[in-house]
């Protein structure tokens, strides 16, 4: 079993076994939890040393604007964690061209390099995954 | 097939989990395996053994336990979700265990399929 804190320790069974995981983010940072707790999940990821992907789809491309300001309302801003997923090794980050146009945002708006891909690529790349997660 | 299964929303408000436990049962019936089911967001609170629902209505937390119970299924809780909630020991019910994130991942792994219930 592994431990209590995060399941750092990996069990026999599952080390050295490798998947391809897709984080799918679907929802505005703030408003909800589920960007937040995602981006969690996202970071434990790292320490089992998995084939790491993130989707930025629908509302889920706001996590990534530029410029936060939630102090008005009492919410820490979690945005620059994004940033720090580099130092995790977690480097593929794809973001929907069509829910960015939608929302007038361009690839300049956001924190992060990531490649914009069109539906029909983020659909080929979703079935390409073993495990596809969604927030 | 050994199925892993995460569950996002809480009990009642959501149909999530009711759909995940119609899923289970369905699964186990047909002679697949349950890896895990691993609760997260609000769906931890499907754990606590605080709930009293309607005597005519569905009691989702027992079923749950009752499941885990007759199945020895591995019913656990995210421990920072479940904090965050009010979700502790002391008001686990029966069958559930709290511990980290890394055991998602983990289920993701190791079973051929991890499927998500949620909003």
């Amino acid at each position: 079993m592994t431990e209590s804190t995060g399941g750092i320790e990996v069990e026999e069974e599952t080390a050295g076994r490798v998947k391809k995981f897709m984080f799918v983010n679907r929802k505005a940072p703030y408003g909800t939890i589920y960007a937040l707790e995602g981006l969690e999940v996202v970071l434990i990821s790292a320490a089992f040393d998995q084939d790491v992907s993130l989707a930025f789809v629908d509302d889920g491309v706001y996590e990534l604007v530029k410029g936060q300001a939630t102090k008005g309302i009492d919410v820490k801003n979690f945005s620059p964690t994004y940033r720090a997923l580099e130092g995790y090794d977690i480097e593929k980050l794809y973001v929907d061209a069509e829910s960015l146009k939608a929302r007038g945002l361009t690839e300049e708006n956001l924190i992060v390099p990531v490649e914009v891909l069109s539906n029909e690529e983020m659909a080929d790349l979703m079935a390409a995954q073993d495990v596809v997660i969604s927030f | 097939m050994k199925f892993g299964i995460m569950i996002s929303e809480g009990p009642y408000t959501h149909q999530a989990t009711d759909t995940a436990y119609q899923f289970v049962k369905a699964a186990l019936a047909k002679g697949h395996q349950i890896h895990r089911v691993f609760f997260y967001h609000d769906g931890v609170n499907n754990a606590t053994r605080l709930t009293e629902p309607p005597q005519d209505d569905r009691n989702i937390v027992n079923r749950w336990s009752k499941l885990a119970e007759e199945h020895g299924i591995d019913l656990v809780v995210c421990v920072a979700a479940a904090l965050r909630r009010g979700i502790l020991e002391e008001n686990l019910a029966k069958g559930f265990r709290i511990s980290g994130l890394g055991q998602l991942v983990e289920s993701g792994i190791q079973a051929d399929r991890l499927v998500v219930f949620g909003d």
